[in-house]
């Protein structure tokens, strides 16, 4: 998996047109010039045996010298990965936190007034662009009632955890109106259980049924869930970096992208990737672990 | 008798398509209202929108709603109605377009690699499992970062990243079709691999990728509209609702509605679709 997301990158960026080297040296380089920097970056070697160093600089862990930095690849990523890490937890908890009480009104209310709400919102969410949505809550939160940053990292841990909560709010909205229909699905299948009949017949009060019977079951179908969409909202945390001006690998990414720093962009895209890979590897460890029905093949 | 029961259930499907079903199934009545009324308000944007889309007055910039200007005026003193108009006929089409060979090249694959199984099958999957590992906008902003920004770079990203949704959902369908017992009538009865794909095969598993590009061109629609406002989609001066958003984002403290109205736009097309797209699956589900 995680060679072929490799070899995917691989491709890809090399089925660019236009140089690199001339973008870095500007329109007026000299032939020389171009020359010279594509044999530094190995550029002017065949397609084979580019890949065959990259895969091994990838063992490695070299993912070369950014273009435009002049650094390590390796080392502004790690450099950045700390936000993004801290965006996409923050909004994971956010989206859990949102959808499961939203998930068990529904399923508890169902084809209610309740029910039709959760659903109408989660369908209006689906339309929703993430990047819009982040600039209504700038507008309500941190304009009118100035409750909160409108962008940046903040100074210290407070500030900091201040400054990702909107971002957070806004990224997991990218996910949850997916979220909410799954469980509630998800949900209703377990209501209608042998086992919910028999607590209810054993006489045990609607609230104790919903929280120890049902929402336990719920547990796993939620986190198999997130794990399927963590890839969409890894990617949603480059546009909302974007709009919160937050430095993170997503606003690296765009950057690089804008100024063609080919190194930058392929270590980026292969991080996501293969952290993506990993998280969703994770999930199934996890829910392998809490559900015995659940074999790892 | 494979023709038979295949015709009763297409004469059924039609006869629930009347009027009295769109009564029965007030979502997707609701849905195609609104989806009729944008489509309309789109496509007769240029008779309907009160001015060019492009028509500057320097004189008149950031106005506020007036008689002249229902929705007001932007930074340059264009008419906010008609550019969302237009803009709307922007990402409309694009949206429709760029789901077209996606829904295709998907289906077509998906149904192959179910169907016939083996290698074809194990390499399709790959495939597959490799390009959803991508998050989908970083897969997508790297494509267009390759073949270049602008409509044309949309269509080839969403080309190469978007079909194996499609791929996916049609080939489990496929799965449980092709063990069924009229496509075993159906070779038993010495019919060609192509006839039973094209006659018995496909009907069956097309209406769940029908289904699915409803949610498809939501999902298509949204990150059009995102990589304009990136600066990476549709490039001004052509109006479009990302592009108006990210302008509007600076006068967010004094014009608030600028930035704001685009998204609401957006949000209304993609309820629409999604009212749609769930009325659509109810009606054909099987009872």
């Amino acid at each position: 998996m995680v060679i072929g997301v490799a070899a995917a990158t691989f491709l890809l960026l090399h089925a660019v047109p236009g140089s690199p080297a001339r973008e870095v040296l500007g329109e007026h380089a000299t032939p020389a010039a171009v020359a010279a920097l594509n044999h530094r970056w190995g550029l002017d070697r065949s397609l084979g045996s580019q890949f065959v160093r990259y895969v091994g600089d990838l063992v490695t862990l070299r993912l070369g010298v950014s273009f435009v930095y002049g650094i390590s690849v390796i080392s502004l990523i790690g450099d950045h990965l700390a936000e993004t890490a801290a965006l996409v937890g923050i909004a994971t908890l956010f989206a859990v936190l949102i959808t499961v009480p939203l998930a068990t009104l529904a399923a508890s209310r169902r084809d209610r007034l309740a029910d039709q709400a959760v659903r109408g919102l989660s369908v209006l969410g689906l339309g929703m662009p993430a990047f819009w949505f982040g600039i209504v809550l700038i507008e309500i939160f941190a304009l009118r009632l100035g409750l909160l940053p409108v962008g940046g990292a903040g100074s210290g841990l407070w500030g900091h955890i201040e400054s990702l909560i909107l971002p957070g709010l806004t990224a997991s909205f990218a996910i949850v109106p997916l979220l909410v229909r799954s469980l509630r699905v998800g949900m209703l299948e377990v209501l209608g259980a042998d086992f919910v009949a028999a607590a209810r017949a054993n006489g045990l009060g609607e609230l104790r049924v919903l929280l120890w019977h049902v929402a336990r079951n719920a547990v796993i179908p939620t986190l198999t869930l997130l794990g399927l969409n963590i890839a969409y909202l890894v990617g949603s945390t480059v546009i909302v970096e974007n709009v919160f001006a937050l430095n993170g690998l997503g606003s690296l990414l765009l950057s690089s992208i804008s100024s063609r720093d080919f190194p930058m962009v392929q270590g980026i895209t292969l991080v996501l990737a293969i952290s993506v890979v990993l998280i969703n590897l994770a999930t199934d460890l996890l829910a392998a672990r809490l559900d015995p029905r659940i074999r790892l093949g | 008798m494979t023709t038979a029961t295949l015709g009763t259930g297409a004469l059924r499907r039609r006869r629930r398509l009347s009027l009295h079903a769109l009564r029965r199934f007030p979502a997707l009545t609701a849905g195609l209202t609104l989806l009729f009324v944008i489509v309309m308000a789109v496509i007769l944007a240029p008779v309907i929108s009160p001015y060019s889309p492009n028509q500057q007055n320097l004189f008149h910039i950031l106005a506020g709603p007036s008689w002249a200007h229902p929705l007001g005026t932007d930074q340059l003193g264009r008419d906010e109605l008609s550019r969302l108009l237009w803009a709307g006929r922007t990402d409309l089409r694009v949206g429709a377009l760029a789901v077209i060979f996606p829904f295709c090249f998907g289906t077509l694959v998906g149904t192959l690699a179910g169907y016939y199984g083996g290698w074809v099958d194990s390499l399709v999957m790959r495939v597959v499992d490799v390009l959803i590992a991508f998050p989908f906008y970083v897969l997508v902003i790297g494509l267009v970062f390759i073949v270049g920004t602008g409509t044309r770079g949309i269509y080839i990203a969403f080309a190469v990243a978007d079909w194996v949704v499609y791929a996916r959902t049609v080939r489990a369908t496929t799965l449980i079709v092709r063990e069924s017992e009229y496509v075993a009538a159906a070779k038993v009865g010495g019919l060609s691999d192509v006839r039973i794909l094209a006659g018995h095969v496909l009907p069956n598993t097309i209406s769940q990728a029908i289904v699915y590009i409803m949610s498809d061109i939501v999902l298509v629609i949204v990150a059009v509209v995102t990589l304009s406002y990136l600066g990476l989609g549709v490039q001004p001066p052509t109006p479009d609702w990302g592009t108006m958003v990210s302008d509007g984002q600076e006068f967010l403290t004094t014009d608030w509605a600028l930035a704001t109205l685009p998204g609401i736009a957006v949000v209304l097309v993609g309820l629409s679709l999604s009212l749609v797209g769930d009325g659509l699956a109810d009606l054909l589900r099987p009872e």
